[in-house]
């Protein structure tokens, strides 16, 4: 037990499922990580479409129900937020867009340049302007964070850098996809066509109305870039990949698949030579990588430990937060 | 090229080593070595089960200089096709044909299509294949799939390979 108490005050930016997944743990955690770690987190501040809240004591249970409710919609903007209430790390879990990064982008630049650190879930900026952003925060001295971009809860970023330390990475494949993951094995569980079973997912809220991000593999390739360039040290960008989708997965392969041995898995693949991939992949069915539903899964290729093979939810709020979480303390600690 | 040979060992100590030697002097590499010390021969002698890569060449005179060592050879055997791979294919496979596709491999003398399961759904829908290709090694694995791949991408159809 930790007796001295630092106060870390933090902000959320985008509070849809993620920020209020943060929030939530928050929460929850609380006592926990002040007794365990020292750290007292407070969130000062939160940010929304629904409007902006902020208490230098301590946001209420209240506040940010009213805030949800669209009754409180304060009279700042984000950025006023971020910029000019006191606070040491902004958490930025607004949606992802790919190709501008934005209003991600945005958010996480002028978090550096008022001093804060920046925990993300954000895929757009990492994805889009990873060194930039890793410069501008090594020029503030603050740090950037983004466990929750890929893979959800399953730790694999900081399982690289910190638990992995002096090992060389010579590749990483894995499940990075929940949703595709889904609909593969539905088909082969219920025997069931692709139509079917996309349309069983979105009823459940596994898949998007739109599903194009995850089914034609662009969601996987992001997460591809963020890899190769937070453990590979590339500097990659979604164009790099080679990307491949479900879309074209029929019930007879599948069924092939099956007599051979294999399941089909949309896998994302990367290694140091710079080859990034996203395509559908024969797995053997007694391979690591063959997890089933909505988990994701990476098997990491190492010159000294070998082969470490992660499991974990790929998605859900408290999951992604739970990441989040984890690289708040991590800033601490 | 793959061998694989039995042979017969006398059962006094020193023999595995006189067997094993002249493989690696005439650049042999030994894949795998089972030695049977239970199933003795009425002979009295311990079977030798091993697997090699060895000049072809090579070969005939290694023979002869086990045998000169005392080193019974029963049986040799070419492994000729050592590696295999299933290649899933989804489109329109016979229209666009597949026989064309698989002579290529067949053609190259290091691959063959050894297996191929063919689903045809209807007329007009997509149809899905999975292709067992051996070859002679790895890398030639390799280029097999190179031409496989190469093929369907020119008629609109999908791999899906192996990790």
């Amino acid at each position: 037990m930790k007796t001295k108490q630092k106060t870390v005050r933090i902000s959320i930016i985008g509070f849809g499922y993620v920020g209020n997944g943060v929030a939530e743990v928050i929460r929850r955690k609380r006592e926990a990580i002040a007794s365990k770690h020292g750290i007292d987190l407070k969130v000062v501040g939160i940010a929304d479409l629904k409007g902006v809240i902020a208490d230098e004591q301590g946001l209420s249970e209240e506040a940010i129900k009213a805030l949800n409710a669209g009754k409180n919609p304060g009279d700042m903007t984000g950025l006023e937020l971020i910029r000019d209430v006191e606070h040491e790390v902004m958490v930025e879990t607004t949606p992802t867009n790919v190709e501008t990064g934005e209003p991600g982008l945005t958010h996480i630049i002028t978090a550096f340049n008022s001093g804060r650190h920046v925990v993300t879930s954000n895929k757009g900026p990492i994805a889009r302007d990873y060194r930039m952003l890793m410069e501008l925060a090594a020029k503030r001295g603050r740090e950037l964070k983004f466990e929750a971009s890929v893979g959800g809860a399953m730790p694999i970023i900081s399982l690289v850098q910190d638990n992995l330390a002096g090992n060389g990475v010579t590749s990483i494949k894995g499940i990075l996809n929940g949703t595709c993951n889904y609909i593969l094995t539905r088909m082969v569980e219920e025997n069931l066509p692709y139509e079917h079973v996309l349309k069983e997912a979105q009823e459940i809220g596994i898949a998007e109305t739109d599903p194009t991000k995850d089914v034609e593999g662009v969601d996987t390739a992001v997460k591809l870039v963020i890899l190769a360039n937070s453990v590979f040290g590339m500097n990659a960008t979604y164009k790099d990949v080679t990307v491949k989708g479900i879309t074209e997965i029929t019930l007879d392969a599948l069924k092939l698949a099956d007599d051979a041995g294999y399941v089909i898995k949309l896998i994302g693949d990367v290694d140091s030579d710079g080859r990034l991939e996203v395509a559908p992949r024969l797995v053997p069915k007694d391979d690591p990588l063959n997890v089933c539903g909505t988990l994701n899964v990476a098997t990491i290729k190492t010159d000294l430990a070998g082969e470490i093979t992660v499991i974990g939810k790929g998605a859900g709020p408290i999951e992604a937060a739970s990441a989040v979480l984890s690289d708040i303390v991590g800033l601490y600690s | 090229m793959k061998v694989s040979m039995s042979i017969e060992l006398k059962d006094i100590p020193g023999q595995l080593v006189l067997a094993l030697q002249p493989i690696s002097d005439f650049g042999g590499n030994i894949r795998s070595v089972v030695h049977h010390r239970d199933k003795k021969t009425p002979s009295g002698r311990i079977p030798l089960q091993l697997v090699l890569e060895i000049e072809e060449r090579n070969l005939s005179v290694l023979v002869d200089r086990l045998k000169e060592r005392g080193v019974n050879v029963v049986r040799i055997g070419e492994e000729r096709l050592m590696d295999s791979m299933v290649v899933l294919l989804i489109g329109h496979i016979v229209h666009s044909d597949i026989r064309e596709t698989i002579d290529n491999i067949d053609s190259t003398g290091f691959a063959e299509v050894v297996e191929l399961s063919l689903s045809m759904p209807g007329v007009d829908l997509k149809s899905s294949a999975s292709v067992t290709i051996s070859a002679v090694g790895t890398e030639e694995l390799k280029d097999a799939l190179a031409i496989l791949e190469a093929a369907a991408e020119k008629k609109g159809i999908m791999v899906i390979a192996s990790i």
